[in-house]
């Protein structure tokens, strides 16, 4: 069927995919996390890793960091729409690589190893704050704190050491300096 | 201590202190409580649809109609979910509706028990917002809420679930005024600098090849927001184009309007769009059935673009001014600034852009809604022409179906006010016209309603005449028949090799004996002879009419701008094809 059959135009170019990570101030309030991830999912934005705690126990507000990627032009929209929402208080928007931002993951590695498997583990994972959590004489559990793209590469440098279980917390962001965001 | 209100008793006097005078619903197990409670409340008054959608689209009818929102009252499971088509329809067209909807009680609540389903979950896309009341005394404070969500910033719908135990749960009351700090779907404040409006000034003053796209944003900013649009457009002496929603802020009779735009638009308007140097974007959202290929709209002009919602900015075209702001005290600083130090503007920049008026004026030599007119069978487009010319002195109020009914509608009917057209036009809801028609009659009592329907649309919400009965609402429902999902047709024509498949509806009622089973008014027409005396008969009657207007079953409606084409490439009409003599070309 040629493009012409339809009552829908055509699409028009597609601009450059940047990822953002997006900082949201929610009431934590019952199916605020829906609202959220529907409205990404209802407009066909992409989440590629989303952490979700209460930071104001008093206020009942919750702050949500979102990994997203988009055309700029998808990128504004989200956070227009997100601002739309009655429940969301601020939003905050960085280009992944933004010099000002702190971001950090959690993850825990369980890995099958004896202990000359374990001394290259931690070898491996020395850069990246780990702790060891658990141990036992088969099996280690390890905790690494870091950029999701040095996450990434550990959690597939490790696998030939015996990784069998990986736990990951998503992205939190923060500014550098006495600045908070607005 | 303030005296305990039950959750019932807690609705109405919300719905009191909101000064609502009509609400439209259909009962069921889990709003009893609050229909119980309709008696002890006589300044409120409910309308019993006879399906929920119907009591949705009422309530858009009466909205769009009276500037006031709609109040839905529906039950849960099967209510909620039959009132959905109606709130997105409203979501889309941005209509202030407060949907009140019943539970099941708290503890059955995740249990699948009769007639619950997560009526939240499912309108949370389809609303601003809504609630689920998990206790009595927050009822006050989020009904107040709801209201106020809905009729602020970009209106919308907004829905309240309210399970069955906390309708009959004693809890307090308090009105609430204000109580949400930033305007919802809009801006707080329209603080409007005025460097943004001496560079709305300054490309006014610049452009040679002007045009105001008008949409409607305007009529949801009120009446004053269209007073202000014809002020602003006769200082200028610039041309205006309008979409569909924006019919009637501006005089669809007067010289400096070239007509609708868009896909079904006149050939002037397209034309004038896409060679414009100056688009002025009041009200209106880029929607695809305006822009057509997006890379190829207006690829000269600077463009400005006025809207209340943030996210209509750069949503679909990139501007070069925007200003997010409501239309009125927009247009209120702009004209006021304006007239300071451009007096005489329209005469001394009239040189400037006679040329391209001069272009629009050939443009419109084309007579683009022109179509073959016929003495043996009533073509729908003269059907249409008939009933404005027929009802053009007083003050009638149309609504709409959806399909080539709607386009020629919106072709060939001029309005000359706000809030005298309402139409489905984001979500292209079949079935809207009659029940808005309701909705319409009910706010606006004592005036002409006419739904101009399609055969195919109206019987999707037939059953409403029903209510029309019942409550003597005398709308006419002037049906184009041509026994054809006429727009379904016409792309199969079109672009489908003829190939008609299911748009021919076989084994359609005799409307003129529907009408009466219903115990309203039939009229059939069947010649061009007839129809004048026929229009003028339904118009006199003064029950609900259903007029059943025969029409030729080929007709196809034109201009019309293909897919994936940009605004310069029309297709006028059939005449493209094949040539026809003047004579038989009806001038527009």
């Amino acid at each position: 069927m040629s493009k012409s059959k339809s009552a829908y135009s055509v699409p028009g170019k597609i601009g450059k995919i940047e990822r953002h990570i997006i900082v949201v101030w929610v009431d934590n309030e019952a199916g605020v996390l829906a609202r959220i991830a529907g409205l990404f999912s209802g407009r066909g934005y992409n989440i590629e890793s989303l952490a979700v705690a209460e930071v104001d126990k008093k206020k009942h507000i919750s702050r949500i960091t979102i990994v997203t990627e988009g055309t700029p032009q998808v990128i504004e929209q989200i956070n227009l729409q997100l601002k739309k929402l009655v429940p969301v208080h601020k939003v905050a928007d960085f280009k992944r690589g933004e010099k000002d931002i702190l971001f950090r993951e959690l993850a825990l590695f369980k890995i099958l190893a004896n202990s000359k498997k374990l001394e290259k583990v931690k070898k491996i994972c020395k850069k990246f704050n780990p702790v060891i959590l658990d141990k036992t004489s088969k099996s280690v559990v390890i905790q690494v704190t870091a950029l999701r793209a040095e996450i990434d590469k550990l959690a597939l440098d490790l696998k030939s050491l015996g990784l069998i279980s990986t736990s990951r917390t998503g992205a939190v962001a923060m500014t550098k300096g006495s600045k908070t965001f607005n | 201590m303030p005296k305990l209100l039950s959750g019932a008793e807690i609705v109405f006097k919300a719905l009191e202190d909101q000064k609502v005078d009509y609400i439209f619903g259909y009962p069921g197990g889990a709003v009893l409580p609050i229909y119980d409670e309709l008696k002890n409340h006589k300044s409120i008054k409910h309308i019993l649809a006879r399906h929920e959608q119907g009591a949705g689209h009422s309530a858009e009818g009466y909205a769009r109609s009276s500037g006031k929102p709609g109040v839905l009252l529906v039950t849960s499971g099967p209510g909620a979910t039959n009132a959905v088509t109606a709130l997105t329809d409203a979501y889309m067209d941005s209509v202030p509706l407060v949907c009140i909807s019943g539970q099941v009680p708290t503890h059955l609540i995740g249990t699948d028990a009769f007639q619950e389903c997560d009526t939240t979950g499912i309108t949370r896309p389809c609303t601003k917002h809504n609630w689920l009341v998990k206790n009595v005394n927050d009822l006050s404070k989020i009904l107040h809420l709801a209201f106020e969500v809905a009729t602020t910033g970009r209106p919308g719908p907004v829905l309240v679930d309210i399970p069955k135990d906390i309708q009959f749960k004693r809890g307090k009351y308090k009105f609430f005024k204000n109580t949400l700090k930033k305007k919802l779907n809009g801006k707080a404040t329209h603080k409007i600098s005025n460097n943004d409006l001496d560079k709305f000034i300054d490309l006014i003053k610049k452009s040679s090849k002007p045009i105001f796209y008008t949409g409607g944003g305007v009529i949801n900013s009120g009446p004053k927001a269209s007073e202000y649009l014809r002020e602003l457009v006769a200082l200028t002496g610039f041309p205006i184009t309008s979409t569909l929603q924006g019919l009637g802020a501006y005089p669809g009779d007067d010289p400096q309007f070239l007509g609708m735009l868009g896909m079904h638009g006149t050939y002037e308007a397209n034309n004038a769009m896409h060679d414009c140097d100056l688009m002025i974007n009041i009200g209106a959202r880029f929607d695809d059935r305006i822009t057509g290929k997006v890379d190829e709209f207006s690829p000269g002009s600077k463009k400005i673009h006025v809207d209340i919602d943030p996210s209509s900015i750069g949503k679909n075209i990139k501007v070069d001014l925007a200003i997010v702001s409501d239309v009125t005290e927009l247009l209120k600083s702009l004209i006021k600034r304006f007239k300071e130090k451009n007096k005489n503007f329209v005469n001394s920049n009239k040189q400037k852009t006679s040329k391209w008026w001069e272009q629009i004026s050939k443009w419109r030599e084309k007579k683009s809604l022109n179509f073959i007119n016929s003495d043996k069978i009533i073509k729908p487009q003269y059907a249409v022409q008939r009933l404005y010319e027929l009802t053009k002195n007083q003050d009638a109020f149309i609504t709409t179906e959806v399909g080539q009914h709607q386009m020629w509608a919106a072709q060939h009917y001029k309005f000359n006010k706000p809030n005298r057209w309402m139409t489905s036009g984001g979500l292209g809801t079949m079935g809207y016209g009659l029940p808005a028609a309701i909705g319409v009659q009910i706010a606006n009592p004592g005036k002409l309603v006419v739904d101009i329907a399609g055969e195919a649309s109206v019987l999707m919400t037939m059953q409403e005449m029903s209510t029309a009965v019942q409550y003597r609402l005398p709308i006419k429902i002037f049906i184009l028949n041509n026994e054809y999902m006429g727009m379904v047709r016409q792309w199969q024509e079109l672009l489908h090799e003829k190939n008609y498949s299911e748009s021919y509806t076989a084994a359609l009622p005799d409307f003129v004996k529907l009408a009466e089973s219903y115990g309203c008014v039939g009229i059939r027409a069947k010649t061009p002879q007839e129809l004048d005396g026929k229009i003028e008969e339904m118009i006199n009657i003064d029950k609900p009419v259903i007029f059943d207007c025969v029409v030729d079953k080929s007709e196809n409606c034109f201009p019309m701008i293909p897919s994936g084409k940009p605004h310069n490439q029309m297709i006028l009409g059939p005449e493209e094809e094949e040539e026809i003599s003047d004579e038989g070309k009806i001038l527009v």
